[in-house]
């Protein structure tokens, strides 16, 4: 979801440059750290001894770490949301450690952008987060290599102490064992394996000796999730900690005139008001407490600030400047010339709403602030955005700031703040209440449901534009594209990085980066601003570009008088993995037969899409039934995905079927409305999640694979919208244009 | 003084909390079970779910002074029915979940879902589940695995 991304060459390019070595850290035994470049230079040499670590334990290097007891904990530098990472990268570990995975144990990550950076999001400076479906891919080479030093040093150890040679030694599922009949676990040695030399360069498994990649581990969080015992930062409890609930303003950037809050001292449990940056908190014992504080706070809202605007009149905008020329994001030929001298022209204006991420944990933080250190528990995305944000507030160094990353309830992009918004102003009410003489207090910040769905941050709002011709063959002759919306990097860290010629990438990437072997293709973009705040959003801006393009493509597919399956396929001939994700949901799916008729007065269609994005390439095929109210149900989807080699089979099925779930949301009901400035929805009521009886009953292929693996969080959610849209235009002609689809 | 029973004991409320403080936050806040959560305060994503007297019911909209002296609450802390054990073991082995949050409710509602209907459809999981919204929409398994711990319990 951070668009700080590298497509997969370029990543493949880094990783190669990628090597072990180790530091001393002060009487901890050793750390060894992985890292890229010039960070050589503050090395010590490989080939290092060691002594234990502190515990006893055997750590040798900064991602794993191996007890005594037999356990071996895996540091896992990203953020478990629901993606699967707390198994994916331990996977990656046990895989070149051979060790069993019922010994296997996961940890997360301290902030430390120098030891746990993505390795996709370059290192100057380096920066530890999580997004972009980045965490398998950027640590694919990472985390083996962290498992092979391990297991190098293990045999080492058995080879001293049994006085044969290394290369004698076997490991299997967390045993060491030698022809001769010894054998010792892990845990066994432990201790003489932290006093073996850090090997440099061990060899990797090759693909055909996997026993865990590509095979099955189960998830490590599943039983915590199941049984209440997983921890999220909605649940951190710490002595004399109070929890404090916010009145922020009703627009977005709104000052505070006035407080009165003589109705809510007197409410029992309420310890203190403090005013910070866009709102008023109340702090209290519990959160019962601090929210009835809250509500009854008498704030004058200053009516001069803050953004005003309605988002029917915005949209109104954006669609006058869809039709005034916009930025170059591509430019191939020349598009209007060859639409103009086309034999049949289509056009069509797409709306799409601002979306908002709703994970079910609504946004919380907690934080003690202290003269000299401020710690922090939360489900935690973007580290060294928001070390940096708080030691710019607090007066610390980043180093005194301690973040702990828990569970995310979900985050969908929101946790990873390109402004840290929700973190400081947790930090804040931690500053106020130091600065009031209070520093130390533990403060959890807790924000509603409405506070959540109204609290900005949102996909953006867009209008697309896009004309196109058809040459008397069929055949597609040029391609014009305008996109009209609000820019998510503009006046972010990553404004620099990802905007060149006032062109936010993530406006325009899937439809800048369109496949299809098109001769005249233009893509524009209108960037427009304004006071809501936005943010990157499970699949960023492939969540309206592949709407776009792919029910274009299919307007034009059905105009050409050809299938739409075939269609594709022929302007693909230079996309093999486009190809093969699209030959097997089609083939998965029995495109070739005609699709089973529904009752009496139903109407069934068949659908398709395909896109990438992040360097995964997601097919699918949906039928819908449309009764005779024009009410629709999705009935199946299949779905096949070329994500490199699967790490984890079962979890990429996972994330296909909750991608498309999560893009059925937004498809059926998303939809942020602002009217003077003030945001419309508030809960569930009025901003819709799908539920189980509207779950479409979901089959997910996944196209065999050697490459390095590339992400699968965020690619399935684009894809189901179109595909959807196109099988309902399929069912009853009808071409919907407008986001939340709908036929009535 | 409220007396109610929470996972088998005895729990005595102090008149010092405020009546019309949600179970949901009794337990979460004073009675440390944390298992139980937050999602919408309004009865509309099923993440709060717990029993009262056996019956599912959301916690975040059912104030202390709604509570009969003397009911029975069960939370997933307590969830230890043949069905809620079926169901958890169930969910382990079909890996139904992701970010994690509203599994609780899930469970409790599948538990109770099992403890009335041996054999369920996917119709009568649908319409017993409804209820329970899961933003990482882990629905497909979700299915799945009810009617796989309805097996392990034939």
């Amino acid at each position: 979801m951070n668009p700080m991304r590298m497509r997969p060459r370029h990543a493949a390019a880094m990783s190669r440059r990628v090597f072990l070595k180790s530091t001393a850290a002060a009487g901890a035994g050793l750390t060894l750290g992985i890292y890229v470049g010039d960070a050589l230079a503050q090395a010590s040499g490989p080939g290092r001894t060691v002594g234990a670590a502190a515990t006893g334990s055997f750590e040798p290097n900064a991602f794993l770490r191996v007890g005594k007891d037999n356990t071996v904990t895996v540091i896992v530098k990203h953020l478990e949301m629901g993606q699967g990472v707390y198994t994916g990268l331990p996977t990656l570990v046990a895989e070149e450690l051979d060790a069993a995975w019922s010994q296997v144990r996961v940890e997360g990550a301290p902030a430390d952008a120098a030891r746990y950076n993505n390795l996709f999001w370059g290192d100057k400076p380096p920066a530890q987060g999580t997004g972009g479906s980045t965490a398998i891919a950027n640590s694919f080479e990472q985390y083996r290599q962290a498992g092979a030093a391990a297991r190098a040093m293990l045999v080492a150890a058995a080879a001293q102490s049994w006085k044969v040679p290394a290369d004698s030694i076997q490991v299997k599922a967390g045993v060491v064992s030698h022809a001769s009949g010894r054998k010792a676990t892990f845990g066994e040695l432990a201790d003489a394996a932290s006093r073996q030399a850090v090997p440099s360069g061990v060899k990797l498994k090759d693909a055909k000796d996997f026993v865990f990649i590509g095979k099955a581990a189960p998830r490590t969080d599943s039983k915590a999730k199941s049984n209440g015992t997983a921890r999220f930062t909605q649940d951190v409890k710490l002595p004399d900690m109070l929890t404090a609930v916010v009145a922020h303003s009703p627009r977005f950037g709104q000052k505070v005139n006035k407080v009165d809050s003589s109705a809510v001292t007197g409410i029992p449990g309420v310890r203190y008001v403090v005013e910070i940056p866009g709102g008023v908190a109340v702090v209290a014992t519990t959160f019962w407490a601090a929210k009835k504080g809250r509500d009854a706070l008498k704030i004058d809202w200053d009516d001069a600030s803050g953004f005003k605007g309605s988002s029917d009149a915005m949209m109104a905008e954006y669609k006058q400047l869809a039709t005034t020329p916009g930025k170059a994001a591509k430019s191939e030929g020349d598009a209007a010339k060859a639409i103009d001298g086309g034999a049949k022209k289509l056009e069509a204006v797409y709306e799409f709403p601002y979306l908002a991420h709703a994970a079910m944990e609504p946004l919380n933080c907690v934080v003690k602030l202290t003269q000299d250190s401020c710690e922090v528990w939360n489900g935690e995305q973007f580290q060294t955005g928001d070390q940096f944000a708080i030691a710019k507030a607090t007066g610390l160094k980043p180093e005194q700031i301690k973040l702990n990353m828990l569970y995310a309830g979900g985050s969908f992009g929101r946790r990873a703040s390109s402004q840290s918004d929700y973190v400081m102003e947790a930090v804040s009410i931690a500053i106020q209440l130091a600065s009031s003489g209070k520093p130390g207090i533990p403060v959890k910040m807790v924000w509603t449901r409405e506070d959540d769905m109204k609290g900005g941050y949102y996909r953006p709002m867009y209008v697309h534009a896009l004309r196109a011709a058809l040459d008397a063959n069929g055949n597609i002759a040029g391609w014009h594209h305008r996109i009209v919306g609000q820019s998510i990097l503009a006046g972010t860290a990553f404004e620099g990085m990802m905007v060149s010629d006032g062109v936010d990438a993530t406006s325009v990437e899937g439809a800048a980066t369109l496949p299809y072997a098109i001769p005249n293709l233009a893509v524009e973009l209108n960037t427009v601003k304004n006071g809501v705040p936005v943010l990157w959003w499970r699949s960023v801006g492939s969540t309206h570009t592949a709407y776009s393009t792919e029910t274009f493509l299919d307007e034009l597919a059905v105009a050409a008088g050809k299938d739409p399956v075939a269609f594709r396929r022929d302007l693909l001939a230079k996309h093999p993995r486009h190809l093969a994700a699209l030959a097997l949901a089609a083939d998965k799916a029995a495109w070739s037969q005609p699709l089973a008729a529904g009752k009496t007065g139903e109407k069934r269609g068949r659908g398709v899409a395909v896109h990438e994005s992040f360097g995964t390439v997601v097919a699918q095929v949906a039928e819908v039934t449309v009764d005779k109210d024009n009410k629709f149900k999705v009935d199946r989807v299949v779905c096949a995905v070329d994500c490199g080699l699967a790490v984890n089979p079962d979890i990429v099925r996972a994330q296909m079927e909750g991608g498309i779930g999560f893009g059925l949301t937004a498809a059926l009901y998303g939809k942020i409305t602002l009217k003077d400035g003030e945001v419309e929805q508030s809960n569930f009521h009025q901003y819709q999640l799908l539920r189980i009886n509207e779950m479409p009953a979901v089959e997910v292929y996944i196209v065999p694979s050697t490459e390095k693996p590339s992400g699968v969080g965020e690619p399935a959610v684009p894809v189901i919208a179109p595909a959807v849209a196109n099988a309902l235009a399929a069912a009853t002609g009808k071409r919907l244009r407008v986001l939340p689809l709908s036929l009535t | 003084m409220p007396t109610f029973f929470v996972n088998k004991e005895r729990v005595d409320i102090a008149s010092s909390v405020p009546a019309d403080t949600p179970l949901l936050w009794i337990l979460r806040d004073n009675l440390n079970l944390t298992g139980t959560k937050y999602g919408c305060g309004m009865a509309l994503c099923g993440a709060c779910t717990v029993y009262i007297d056996g019956q599912p019911t959301r916690s975040c909209v059912t104030a202390l002074s709604a509570l009969k002296p003397g009911v029975e609450i069960t939370t997933i802390e307590g969830l230890t029915t043949k069905e809620g054990k079926a169901v958890q073991a169930a969910w382990e082995k079909l890996d139904v979940p992701q970010c994690g949050y509203c599994q609780s409710g899930q469970v409790m509602a599948a538990a109770a879902l099992l403890g009335k209907n041996k054999r369920p459809t996917d119709k009568d999981i649908d319409d017993a589940m409804a209820g329970n919204a899961c933003r990482c929409a882990t629905y497909v398994r979700i299915r799945a695995a009810i009617k796989d711990a309805a097996k392990t319990l034939a």
